[in-house]
């Protein structure tokens, strides 16, 4: 279970979220929504603990911790994954070499046992295989080369074989066509269970067609100015944002 | 980066050096200083044939006449030739075999992963291991010799195969090509020689494993590597030395000779100790390497892993003689805290259709610098000639240095020499990227330096590559926080 209490987080001078309060149980998918400049990556990069984000009020509990005072490694360990928006291009690091030794850096971290070779080939393969991926995409160097769509059926492809307790996907759909998105959707809708969630941060609705919410919620101005059913997203998609700032 | 980050970088650029330690044996010693009594002494204590000695004393009036190099891109205090010591060797006499050797000397190999029992030993790697002046045993001579391959100390050499030497010592390198190799010339103590003959592929890897001891000592080895019509040889060096708060001078001479298809691989992983964090102590390491490739189709070559030395000259080369001949540099410089690095390559293209391939890689970390220094000759001859140069340099942090500076000078229009050169940061988003899949900051650095190397390490023969990414992350261990 995720619980974000009064989150109040500044780049430099810039307050960008400003007291953004939210509670994910286990086994839901959440949706937040809202227009550009809301802070919906802000949001993304503070709960995973990129550099360069200042916390200054209120506290993140994953499962009993507070994940604030966390190396982005060890939320990582702790269960927590973040599908990059833009993900990054490693030069000369094979995919399958740099998902091997993260999987066994948090194996390890976790006081689990670490995958030898062959054993991290086999569920390697089969992952790649039920993600519709040919399987030379592990001898590629990571994300280099790789088309929009590629990159974001890797994001899939390290969720699938990390398995988190809580996926966070920063508008991963954003540059995709409709196979792709299915793609990224049935990656999301394959970890569904009672102990999986996931906050789903998109622009727009179409994703949210595939991967169907629990909750939606709306961020505007740094804050959750709505919540309610998956309706909600399509009642967003027909009126616009306009408005919903001063809520 | 953060204020955090900077001051990680401060408390962590202290390297783990885990080579450090000394041995403990009694040694023998000349007095301290350079003098004609000194080179006459090591001639005479390796029982030398005159000629050599006429050489080195050739060498010693040469390098009196020189000029210590200093266009370099690294600054050193001046450097006092007559506080060292010429000579240092383990006092018990040279052993026969490997049952003879001094146990402590056993030990010290032992601990550096290097065992020279033949049993224990890696699988079909040949070692001649070299104890400050001398060689102190070479391993798996018989199974070589079958082959008609002669790997044995340079000292050795000398005295078995004194017609070999003699025609080829100097030959690539003369006594007085420049400062350091002049006095190498002078005051070589051992090296290793080996020798393939015609037709025969050499049937193990060959490796030399240097290691400094003797405080205030020198070392200057000399190696020499001949292979004849169709032979053809991988061989690696690897070199350590204890933590010692001075600095202590390192000046190598190696040659190599290809005669007609024949093919010389030469390896280096250089682990020499490079000082403490504030920049105290490590070695000076002056290296003259270069090869001729005289035979038509022959090729020579490097590939170096440069991560130790408090200072590293260096510019393993290829004279490109033969028709069709190849010449190859691929190269890791890797400086942290406040180590320098002025390392690179001269490919002299002389013959018709000669071909070199340039691949530099430098990484700097810390306070350090790391210049790349290359040059391409095309001679007026060398018609179809082809040279392709890539260097790249990656930093990390925003206190070190990274510099390219490349010669080209092109005589014959028909050839082709092509150059590229990139310079880039480890980005923080990739650093992230890889911490939020779990990887701690250190192995992330680790994960993508050996991707940027990639190119470079899969040139290594496949049983030091692993060692070789390993001590790359040992090497930038602190140099992110």
């Amino acid at each position: 279970m995720l619980e974000i209490k009064n989150l109040h987080a500044r780049i430099g001078d810039a307050e960008i979220l400003k007291g953004v309060t939210l509670t994910i149980p286990d086994g839901e998918i959440h949706a937040i929504m809202g227009p550009n400049g809301a802070g919906k990556s802000t949001l993304s990069y503070v709960l995973s603990g990129r550099e360069g984000y200042e916390v200054t009020k209120g506290e993140v509990i994953f499962n009993g911790e507070n994940i604030l005072e966390m190396e982005p490694e060890d939320r990582a360990a702790a269960g927590l994954f973040l599908a990059f928006q833009y993900p990054v291009e490693l030069p000369g690091v094979g995919n399958a070499n740099f998902l091997r030794t993260s999987l066994n850096a948090i194996r390890r971290k976790r006081g689990e046992e670490e995958l030898d070779a062959v054993a991290f080939l086999k569920l390697a393969r089969a992952a790649v295989r039920q993600l519709a991926m040919k399987e030379d995409f592990l001898k590629r160097n990571v994300n280099v080369g790789f088309s929009g769509g590629e990159k974001k059926r890797n994001e899939m492809l390290q969720m699938a074989i990390l398995k988190p307790h809580l996926a966070i996907l920063d508008e991963t759909d954003s540059g995709l066509d409709i196979d792709a998105l299915k793609i990224v959707a049935e990656g999301v809708n394959a970890l569904r269970d009672e102990k999986f969630s996931a906050l789903v941060i998109t622009h727009y609705q179409r994703l949210l067609d595939h991967i169907v919410p629990d909750v939606v919620h709306v961020l505007a101005g740094g804050k959750i100015v709505r919540s309610g059913p998956a309706s909600l997203a399509l009642e967003l998609e027909a009126s616009g944002y306009a408005g919903l700032e001063v809520a | 980066m953060s204020m955090t980050t900077e001051a990680t970088i401060q408390e962590l650029a202290a390297q783990k050096y885990k080579y450090g330690f000394t041995t403990d044996i009694e040694m023998e010693e000349f007095p301290k200083g350079l003098s004609t009594d000194i080179v006459r002494l090591i001639s005479a204590k390796k029982g030398e044939p005159e000629w050599l000695l006429a050489w080195r004393l050739k060498a010693y009036e040469a390098w009196l006449k020189m000029e210590e190099p200093h266009w370099a891109r690294v600054h050193h205090p001046p450097i006092d030739y007559q506080a060292l010591y010429y000579y240092a060797a383990p006092a018990k006499a040279a052993p026969k075999s490997l049952d003879e050797v001094d146990p402590e000397l056993l030990k010290t190999y032992e601990k550096l992963g290097i065992p020279l029992n033949e049993r224990a030993a890696l699988a079909g790697v040949a070692v001649d291991a070299v104890f400050d002046s001398v060689s102190v045993a070479t391993t798996f001579r018989e199974t070589l010799a079958k082959a008609g391959v002669i790997f044995c100390s340079i000292s050795e050499a000398v005295k078995e195969h004194p017609e070999l030497v003699r025609k080829y010592l100097g030959s690539v390198v003369p006594a007085g090509d420049n400062y350091f190799a002049a006095l190498n010339s002078a005051v070589f103590s051992d090296g290793s020689f080996v020798f393939i003959p015609k037709g025969v592929k050499c049937p193990m890897e060959l490796s030399t494993y240097f290691r400094i001891n003797a405080r205030n000592t020198g070392q200057f080895e000399r190696t020499l590597i001949v292979a004849e019509e169709g032979a053809s040889v991988s061989y690696l060096e690897g070199c350590t030395a204890p933590m010692r708060d001075e600095n202590q001078l390192h000046a190598a001479v190696v040659e190599l000779v290809a005669f007609d298809d024949a093919k010389i691989k030469y390896s280096t992983v250089q682990n020499w100790y490079p000082g403490d964090a504030d920049g105290k102590g490590g070695i000076y390491n002056f290296v003259t390497k270069r090869g001729a490739c005289r035979g038509r189709n022959s090729k020579i070559s490097w590939t170096q892993v440069e991560t130790g030395s408090a200072i590293t000259w260096k510019y393993p080369s290829c004279i490109l003689q033969g028709e069709g001949s190849v010449g190859e540099f691929y190269s890791v410089a890797v400086t942290n805290s406040h180590q320098q690095a002025d390392t690179g390559t001269k490919m002299i293209h002389v013959g018709r259709n000669t071909t070199s391939t340039i691949i530099s890689k430098g990484i700097s970390a810390g306070k350090s610098n790391n210049t790349y220094r290359g040059l391409v000759k095309i001679m007026p001859g060398a018609s179809g000639a082809r040279n392709f140069t890539q260097c790249d340099s990656l930093l990390i942090g925003d206190q070190c240095g990274a510099h390219t500076v490349p010669y080209i000078e092109n005589r014959n229009s028909s050839a082709k020499v092509e150059h590229e050169a990139t310079t880039s940061k480890i980005a923080e988003d990739q650093l992230f990227y890889c911490r939020s899949r779990g990887l701690s900051e250190e192995d992330s650095v680790g994960l993508i330096v050996n991707g940027f190397c990639k190119d470079v390490l899969k040139e290594l023969p496949m049983e030091f590559a692993v060692e070789a990414q390993k001590l790359l992350a040992v090497s930038l261990e602190g140099s992110v926080g």
